[in-house]
């Protein structure tokens, strides 16, 4: 039987190094915003050829979508950070290859929150549009995605709140970012309990703002829709 | 008056408050055994909370609930009521009610929501359950209807329904709540036939209507409400046809302006 | 031109990656049904319409939905044990985060269900008499069930792709187990893009039953 002894925690260690953690957050950040642009702006182009009415349009993207929404996040990371340079014969520096596996993964999931929403105009809009004659790539931007992109926003939310914990996930391959640096705190001063209690704080900071902004637009979206 | 049994349900000073407004002032009524009272009034008036607060489906703020001689609930501290969920059961399985928005149990077939309250409330075997589901259907003409889901009935056919949903718990009073208000108005003609068909039972009726012509042939009493008070209660002789307040006179004229 | 594949130094291997594999499922299974569970519980806590329970719910909830589970895998494997002088397997606290993760999320599910159904179902119910525990179990669960399948479908694949994080934790699950092979075949290319395969037709062909389930089921419902 071990014997069961109480925890004397030790957090004033962790906060007398916290500007270490705060650091790291300037990685986590950057990784975050990276991914997050991408995302978003990938996400438009895949999510238009989704709904393309061209077959060999629709179908790649979809393929794309599927790979990326149906695999974990972590065999995405690694793919890209071991197994691509093999490839490609150029190794990426780890902060890169995990910056472009979040940002291809973004992408995906905003994909299908563009074409959802887009889908979700009503089809009176097209065809108002197209009765006073206008083409469907000037419809997409003049009519239907202002129309679909509010009702969008708070999908995008959660999809940036997803992003901000899996960037997490890159200090497997080794990314310099705040979940690394806590592990190898942690692991040098031996208080873990205390460290990741302190790091799931940050986090939570950090991302919590995101969540009660999608909670209060979607409370607006649902006042504006009654 | 055609009937004159012992009181059934009586209501002592009845108030009820959302937050800071009073919906219902101060309600006495005291409604006997085979009596049908149609409730009037205009929107807002209270006429909903005031059947709710029958049923208890909404705790009244102040005053007393007799059911039978019973007294609802158990004087609190405060002045106010105290209410125990179990006893609130009990009084609801013998007060029935049906919506205006039917709220029928969509997994269920037509059988199966009218068989529940005797199934699971009363404590009835799944036999006999079914048999009397099956002759309160028929008694509101949808024998033939009995293996259908809701969604695939009329609105006519789902009040009909709810009623006997509520039929089958064999309450001692039966509350409508605007029953043909959301319906379309070649479907009010077969759900009044089947509440005035309810007549001859001599069941215990409230009934909160806009349709006058119906509330004149069916009620034994009407009551005008207004603005949380009941401001005329007589047979429906005098208050449709020699209102005493000027209030009820005008809320009546509105709707003879179009008759033709 | 120059990489010549050899997909033969994963099939060699196949073994290790298919007991992999099977770790993945199983500590999927187990904490789909520890989430469940506690999920249930923190859904009843956050519905009771008691502020000493309710509160607390969604204090938990909002936690662990808002921090990387990652986190909760190493909090459970070195930060609570070490701070009782104890060791946990990498399997039991792999599921105890799983577990409380995405309890946090199923509570959501089983909740946004609930409340989905209309307030007039409640009312006809108590119209009736049924009490609290009945009108549930007879009325709003049922009805509730169908709104929940879709996001409960998800969240399990979302838990699925999470379980790789026990790599972390050197439990020998599917990452973990290619990690293995590579050090042993130097292939990381052909090790690392068919276990992204394996996953993907695990989740994709799930994923299509359960969509077809579903539309079955919504055909069912509009009886
Ligand atoms: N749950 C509630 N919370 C707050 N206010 C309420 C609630 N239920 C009713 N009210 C208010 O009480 C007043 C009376 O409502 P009630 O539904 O009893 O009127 P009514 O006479 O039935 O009207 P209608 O003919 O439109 O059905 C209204 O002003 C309404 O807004
Ligand atoms: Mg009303």
């Amino acid at each position: 039987m071990p014997t069961i002894t109480m925890p004397e925690l030790q957090f004033g260690e962790v906060f007398a190094n916290i500007d270490l953690l705060l650091e790291a957050c300037g990685l986590t950040l950057a990784l975050w915003a990276v991914a997050l642009a991408a995302g978003l702006s990938g996400g438009l182009l895949v999510g238009l050829a989704r709904i393309s009415p061209r077959r060999w349009i629709a179908w790649p993207a979809r393929g794309y979508v599927e790979l990326f929404r149906n695999t974990p996040v972590l065999v995405q990371l690694i793919w890209f950070y071991y197994a691509l340079p093999v490839l490609s014969g150029i190794q990426l520096p780890a902060f890169a290859a995990a910056a472009l596996a979040l940002s291809l993964n973004a992408s995906a999931y905003c994909a299908e929150i563009y074409r959802g929403g887009i889908q979700s105009v009503a089809a009176g809009q097209w065809e108002a549009g197209r009765a006073l004659g206008m083409g469907r790539l000037r419809l997409l931007r003049r009519i239907i995605l202002p129309l679909a992109v509010r009702r969008m926003v708070p999908a995008f939310t959660n999809r940036a709140v997803e992003l901000a914990k899996n960037t997490s996930v890159a200090s497997i391959i080794t990314v310099h970012e705040l979940m690394y640096t806590a592990r190898l705190f942690s692991s040098q001063n031996y208080i873990p309990m205390e460290t990741f209690t302190v790091v799931a704080m940050i986090y939570f900071l950090l991302i919590y703002p995101f969540t009660l902004a999608s909670y209060a637009l979607e409370r607006r979206f649902a006042a504006g829709r009654a | 008056m055609t009937v004159a049994g012992d009181v059934v349900l009586q209501v002592e000073d009845l108030h009820k408050s959302f937050g800071s407004t009073e919906v219902l002032k101060g309600i006495d009524l005291s409604v006997r055994r085979g009596e049908r009272i149609a409730i009037l009034g205009s929107s807002g008036s209270g006429k909903s909370t005031l059947l709710r607060c029958l049923n208890v489906l909404e705790m009244p703020t102040r005053g007393r609930l007799i059911l039978d001689g019973e007294a609802v609930g158990k004087p609190a501290a405060g002045g106010g009521t105290r209410y125990r969920e179990a006893e609130l059961n009990r009084l609801r399985a013998r007060v029935g009610m049906v919506f205006q928005q039917f709220n029928l149990f969509p997994h269920m077939t037509a059988l199966e929501n009218v068989m529940e309250g005797p199934l699971s409330v009363l404590g009835r075997s799944r036999a006999e359950a079914r048999r009397t589901a099956q002759r309160h259907l028929e008694r509101v003409g949808l024998g033939g209807k009995a293996e259908a889901h809701p969604a695939r009935l009329s609105g006519g056919q789902q009040q009909r329904v709810a009623i006997a949903r509520a039929l089958a718990m064999d309450p001692e009073v039966l509350l409508f709540d605007e029953p043909t208000s959301s319906l379309d108005p070649e479907l009010v003609g077969e759900v009044l036939g089947v509440i005035n068909d309810l007549s001859e039972d001599g069941r215990t009726m409230l009934l909160v209507t806009h349709e006058l012509g119906f509330a004149y042939h069916f009620a034994t009493r009407i009551l005008f409400l207004h603005e949380g008070r009941i401001l005329e209660d007589g047979p429906p002789e005098q208050v449709l046809k020699s209102p005493r307040e000027e209030r009820t006179r005008r809320f009546l004229d509105r709707f003879t302006a179009f008759r033709f | 031109m120059g990489y010549v594949w050899d997909f033969f130094a994963v099939a060699r291997n196949a073994d290790i990656l298919l007991a992999g594999l099977g770790q993945t499922l199983l500590l999927s299974v187990c904490g789909i049904a520890v989430g469940v569970a506690i999920g249930g519980v923190l859904a009843a806590m956050r519905l009771s319409g008691r502020r000493t329970l309710s509160w607390p719910a969604l204090a938990f909830t909002e936690f662990y939905r808002n921090t990387p589970p990652l986190v909760h895998f190493f909090w459970f494997f070195y930060g609570l044990p070490m701070a009782f002088g104890l060791t946990l397997p990498p399997f039991a606290a792999a599921l105890a985060a799983l577990g409380v993760q995405s309890a946090a999320f199923f509570a959501e599910v089983f909740r946004g269900g609930i409340l989905s159904v209309e307030t007039g179902q409640w009312e006809a119910g108590r119209a009736l008499g049924m009490g609290r525990a009945r009108l549930m179990r007879r009325i709003i669960l049922p009805q509730a069930a169908r709104r929940m399948a879709a996001p409960f479908v998800e969240r399990s694949f979302e838990l699925v792709k999470t379980t790789t994080l026990a790599a972390a934790l050197a439990f020998h699950e599917t990452i973990y187990s290619a990690m293995v092979i590579v050090t042993q075949t130097y292939r990381p290319l052909e090790v690392y893009t068919v276990v992204a395969g394996l996953f993907f037709i695990v989740l994709f062909s799930a994923s299509q039953v359960a969509e077809w389930l579903e539309a079955r089921g919504r055909r069912a419902g509009a009886r």
